[in-house]
């Protein structure tokens, strides 16, 4: 239906710059989340694919078309907001048959239109509603109809779940991701829930004051965080970040922190000043023999697993572990790191490239 | 700080019953969470307990003393709401020194900086003390209103979902304050939310309410462990627990309608063969969405399992869960 190509795509606001230089591609039938906290410029960059806003430079090309300074109008584009905007004196069926009857469609194929998209959202029996009445769910399957009706190249989404409470919106998440598991149709999606974008993303933008922080498929970029940013942004608890003064060569394959020597996978690049050592909170493992010492200031059950947080020498650890080991407040213990995981990050925040993560981070 | 006592608390609005029954002890320095979904009667308890709400059947005891007849400020709670309430022409300084202000309590002026500071350190808005309450965001706003409940030490902490409008990240750093600050002081703390992870973590015990009943009562860990019921076993876990039929993995025993298998009561690799619907990376563990004999099934498995999805994967039960009809554990 549409592959999107984003490329050095630019939008300012007065003195203001939203989206510095944005590149990425959205293929064809991909669920692709833009993720980043609030004025990040995931907004703004939805809003200049949809055609909402046009950018000050760069190219956006649906279908090898560049769309960059058209109007939404010509870029069959389908927007379903935070806030559904319904009309509130139609009902169900109406609100979804309006795009249709505004093209003109003739009535037997709006109503069988309706019909299908209705089937599809398993809303049949609330068609003939006045939307006023309907749940919270009920109104944005209905807002979701109105926008699946008329077959659009792409959705733009942009928090859709948002307004939903916690246990609601994992069951409509679910549901979304089902539909467009069905409709294969192309849809962007705005969330500053980085679990949200994790679960159901086929790709996911990370963006941070302007800036493309990482772009890839999401095991990835938990797994191998190009930045600082990137590491605390993604994950929950976040990557804990060692800080130390140091140097390390390329081609290394231990950082010495000054009181402890850590094993991770070879360097290619070096670097020197202040630098933070990666390690996410599942690969962490309190081990008595290990030199690197913490003293438990905090444990949280979260019924398979527990999180543990130390005090240590080079700041606060999380570790991630069975709830069944024992983990008391007070507790001193060594700490060992999965060597095969780790990330050094430079004084810049950005990641080394290493032999594990190079394959990730090396296309930019 | 002290324990808290209800005994055969009803509570009736109109025709609906918002509180069935329940009989409680909140012991002296315990936190107490109150689960469960929207009209559970979480909020009214924490009413009732406060003294927002006084027309009840039973008794509330605070400190072995009821609590009949004395208004929300002779009972010597300090309470955080949900939506929160600051002075707006004050700054956050005099917002936080408020309670300690109060003619009851004349807490010396150096004291009272020093509280000030230390609860706004603990919430990360020390740099915005000399703010206008209006000047924050809403995220600040209802850290100066928990801030106001913390200066004080009252015979109870009462909160109702305070912790709701935050950020993912902040709410999990004051997660770990909240728990430490009630333990350092051994509090009392009597705190409603439908957030499981809240209960979870930071609870000392777990009230389970069901349409007004107080239906469990103990620690998380034996909550999630050993679930009185599958309303019970369905607060906590996450994924949720997979409730089917009980007969589909085959011999059910007698009575049991319902098998319930969170996904550690799933073994993976024998038994019945179920297709894998859908794989979903969390980073830290992937979940699989399993298809068995028209049944959904969720469970976890490793971060960097080789499963795609459209693959068959056998899995069997594992010491589950077992429910009769009308919803209770038979073992």
């Amino acid at each position: 239906m549409a592959r999107i190509e984003i490329r050095d795509l630019r939008k300012e606001f007065g003195d203001f710059t939203a989206v510095q230089s944005s590149s990425f591609t959205i293929e064809d039938g991909e669920f692709f989340m833009l993720l980043g906290p609030s004025g990040c410029g995931k907004t703004t960059t939805l809003r200049m694919i949809a055609g909402l806003e046009l950018p000050t430079s760069g190219e956006i090309t649906i279908d090898g078309e560049d769309v960059a300074q058209r109007p939404a109008s010509q870029r069959d584009i389908a927007f379903v907001f935070q806030m559904f905007a319904l009309y509130p004196h139609m009902n169900a069926r109406k609100n979804i048959a309006y795009p249709l009857v505004s093209q003109r469609m003739p009535k037997a194929q709006v109503k069988a239109k309706v019909d299908e998209v209705a089937r599809i959202l398993g809303i049949e029996d609330i068609l003939d509603r006045p939307v006023g009445g309907l749940s919270g769910g009920d109104r944005q399957r209905v807002a979701l109809g109105r926008a699946i009706v008329r077959e659009p190249k792409a959705f733009m989404m942009d928090e859709p779940l948002g307004a939903l409470d916690a246990e609601f919106r994992e069951r409509m998440a679910e549901e979304l991701r089902a539909l467009h598991d069905r409709m294969g149709a192309t849809t962007v999606y705005v969330t500053h829930d980085q679990l949200e974008a994790m679960q159901m993303g086929d790709k996911i933008v990370v963006m941070n004051h302007g800036v493309v922080e990482q772009f890839g498929v999401p095991q990835d970029i938990y797994d191998w965080p190009a930045t600082r940013f990137v590491a605390d942004f993604i994950g929950s608890p976040p990557m804990n970040v060692l800080e130390f003064e140091g140097r390390a060569e390329p081609g290394t394959t231990q950082v010495d922190l000054g009181d402890a020597t850590v094993a991770m996978p070879a360097l290619r690049d070096g670097a020197s000043g202040r630098l933070g050592l990666g390690v996410r909170p599942e690969h962490v493992v309190p081990d008595d023999a290990m030199p690197y010492r913490g003293t438990v200031t905090a444990t949280e059950y979260l019924g398979t697993t527990q999180i543990v947080s130390f005090d240590t020498a080079h700041g606060p650890v999380k570790a991630r572990i069975a709830a069944d080991q024992p983990a008391r407040v007070g507790d001193k213990t060594g700490l060992r790191f999965d060597a095969r995981t780790l990330t050094l990050f430079g004084q810049d925040g950005r990641a080394l490239l290493s032999e594990a993560n190079e394959k990730v981070l090396a296309h930019g | 700080m002290a324990e808290v006592q209800l005994t055969n608390v009803s509570k009736r609005f109109g025709k609906d019953i918002a509180l069935d029954d329940v009989s409680m002890t909140i012991p002296d320095g315990a936190f107490v969470v109150l689960l469960g979904p929207t009209g559970a009667g979480k909020t009214t308890t924490l009413r009732i307990v406060s003294g927002l709400e006084t027309d009840h059947e039973g008794d509330v005891q605070i400190g072995g003393r009821s609590m009949r007849g004395l208004t929300p400020a002779q009972r010597d709670v300090a309470m955080v709401f949900q939506q929160y309430s600051l002075y707006p022409h004050l700054t956050v300084r005099d917002n936080l020194a408020f309670p300690l202000r109060s003619p009851i309590l004349k807490t010396p002026k150096d004291e009272v900086e020093a509280k000030v500071r230390q609860v706004a350190e603990t919430l990360q808005i020390a740099h915005k003390l000399d703010n206008k309450a209006t000047a924050l965001s809403g995220g600040e706003m209802q850290r100066v209103s928990i801030g106001r409940a913390l200066v004080r030490e009252p015979s109870v902490y009462l909160m109702d979902e305070p912790l709701s409008s935050l950020d993912a990240k902040l709410r999990a750093d004051l997660r770990v304050e909240l728990k430490r600050i009630q333990a350092e002081r051994g509090a009392t703390l009597l705190y409603v939310t439908h957030d499981q992870v809240e209960a979870m973590t930071m609870a000392t015990h777990v009230g389970v309410l069901d349409h007004g009943r107080l239906v469990q009562f103990g620690p998380p860990r034996e909550i999630y462990e050993n679930p009185v019921s599958l309303y019970a076993a369905a607060r906590l876990g996450q994924p949720r627990i997979n409730l089917l039929p009980a007969d589909l993995f085959g011999q059910a025993p007698a009575g049991a309608k319902t098998i319930g298998l969170r996904p550690e009561q799933i073994v993976q690799g024998e038994g019945e063969a179920a297709q894998v619907r859908r794989v979903e990376r969390l980073g830290d563990q992937t979940r699989l969405h399993l298809h068995l004999k028209g049944h959904e099934i969720v469970t976890v498995t490793d971060a960097h399992t080789t499963l795609t999805g459209g693959e068959t994967l056998p899995i069997r039960p594992e010491r589950p869960f077992w429910f009769d009809d009308r919803g209770d554990r038979i073992s």
